[in-house]
């Protein structure tokens, strides 16, 4: 265990251009990839490619996910419910971002 | 340890309803949940709120706690009594929050804590499963993100021991940041998560990034924001000022005739990447201070030379 504290780790930085498989996704989240279907039928999520086994999902898609995970699970928001609230969360930041410009701090 | 008034906490009279107990716990979950609140203490009031109402939500657990008493007063000294359980029958199964790694208080545990043991599925013979991801948030400099940087990182993991309680371990890694991460963005570190059961392998971890708030530069997506002071005489004819940026000091010209508010960009200067951010500088013209009699005569001599009204705009 002390050696492994020494190494220095290198991991996979999830930036704009990497994606996700269905797999990757389904594990992070600890959800079944059939509820991952489910968001991207309400449109939550939008990934590339055609079938199932060819979608790749931005980075940002687990965030989004765990968020819609978390609000399901601890508020009883439904999806299409979650899908509202993941957009305006979105803005909000975008909005927060834009405040902190001019009033650092907040 | 403390006594935790779980009515307190969820702002309720003792002899609420099961129906006024779930909508008090709804109406504040909305309130706290760390996914939408940003009150600085959502975490903990939300874990707080979600402790009460697994144990209040629960006609079993609830009426184990009234057993307690209505005397005791949150914060108060307690130790369960011997036997405070006598005679409850816990079906079990009532734990619902994220399962075996939500992290209860001391309080929680020592009433109901036993009773989780079941169901945490540890090693059986012959049984492997790979490991939980595990995610955590990690706070670094805006200039790791320009230079790429070695961090240590501290977090706490939750573990449950043999007799089902849950205690928090420190665990430090020694983790490379790679140059050009943004807030928001994760690191995956693989095998770095849950230990898997038996012969699995252990899951991954991802590390949300997120910056400590800097004192000058101000940060949105991949573009840097800097206020720069700049000398009434620097902003009228013009001249080169040095400008500090988290990769490095550059020298940025200023045409005659600016002023405060000018905003000026230092294109591909931002946060690198493949197409990096931009760097935004915005002029702030400073008043020098007249301290002394030769400066109060400059000011004088200005004020007769110059016929400059700023208040013109403005009918006066």
């Amino acid at each position: 265990m002390s050696e492994m504290k020494e190494k220095v780790l290198e991991g996979v930085l999830l930036d704009e251009v990497y994606n996700l498989t269905l797999a990757e996704l389904s594990r992070a989240c600890e959800m079944h990839a059939e509820w991952l279907a489910e968001l991207v039928e309400e449109g939550i999520l939008e990934p590339s490619g055609r079938s199932p086994y060819e979608w790749r999902f931005p980075a940002p898609a687990l965030q989004r996910a765990r968020v819609v995970r978390n609000l399901q699970r601890d508020l009883g928001v439904n999806l299409a419910g979650a899908a509202l609230v993941v957009d305006l969360l979105d803005e909000v930041e975008r909005l927060r971002a834009r405040l902190r410009r001019f009033e650092p701090g907040c | 340890m403390e006594f935790k008034d779980y009515y307190e906490i969820m702002g309720v009279s003792r002899d609420a309803t099961q129906d006024e107990i779930k909508r008090a716990y709804r109406k504040l979950a909305r309130k706290y949940h760390p996914d939408v609140s940003k009150e600085p203490d959502a975490e903990e009031k939300f874990k707080q709120l979600g402790e009460a109402y697994e144990v209040l939500k629960d006609p079993e657990k609830r009426a184990a706690y009234d057993r307690l008493g209505a005397n005791w007063k949150a914060g108060q000294e307690f130790h369960p009594p011997p036997d405070w359980d006598a005679g409850f029958e816990f079906s079990g199964g009532g734990f619902t929050g994220a399962g075996e790694g939500v992290d209860y208080s001391d309080f929680f545990e020592s009433l109901f804590g036993g009773f989780r043991r079941a169901g945490t599925g540890h090693a059986r013979g012959g049984f492997h499963m790979r490991g939980q991801d595990t995610h955590a948030k990690v706070l670094i400099d805006l200039e790791d993100a320009y230079h790429g940087a070695v961090r240590h990182i501290t977090l706490q993991v939750p573990e449950v021991d043999a007799q089902g309680h849950v205690t928090t371990r420190q665990r430090t890694l020694k983790v490379n940041i790679p140059k050009g991460v943004r807030e928001g963005q994760r690191i995956r570190l693989a095998g770095q998560g849950s230990p898997g059961i038996g012969e699995g392998p252990a899951g991954d971890l991802y590390l949300e990034i997120a910056f400590k708030p800097h004192p000058f530069y101000r940060v949105e997506g991949k573009d840097v924001y800097l206020d720069l002071p700049v000398t009434p005489w620097e902003a009228a004819l013009g001249g080169r000022v040095k400008v500090p940026t988290p990769g490095g000091t550059l020298d940025l010209k200023i045409p005659p005739g600016s002023n405060t508010g000018k905003k000026m960009r230092l294109k591909g200067k931002g946060i690198p990447a493949r197409q990096p951010g931009d760097f935004y500088v915005e002029l702030k013209v400073m008043t020098p201070p007249a301290g002394t009699e030769e400066e109060k005569a400059l000011y004088r001599q200005m004020a007769e030379r110059f016929s400059y009204n700023p208040r013109s705009a403005l009918g006066v």
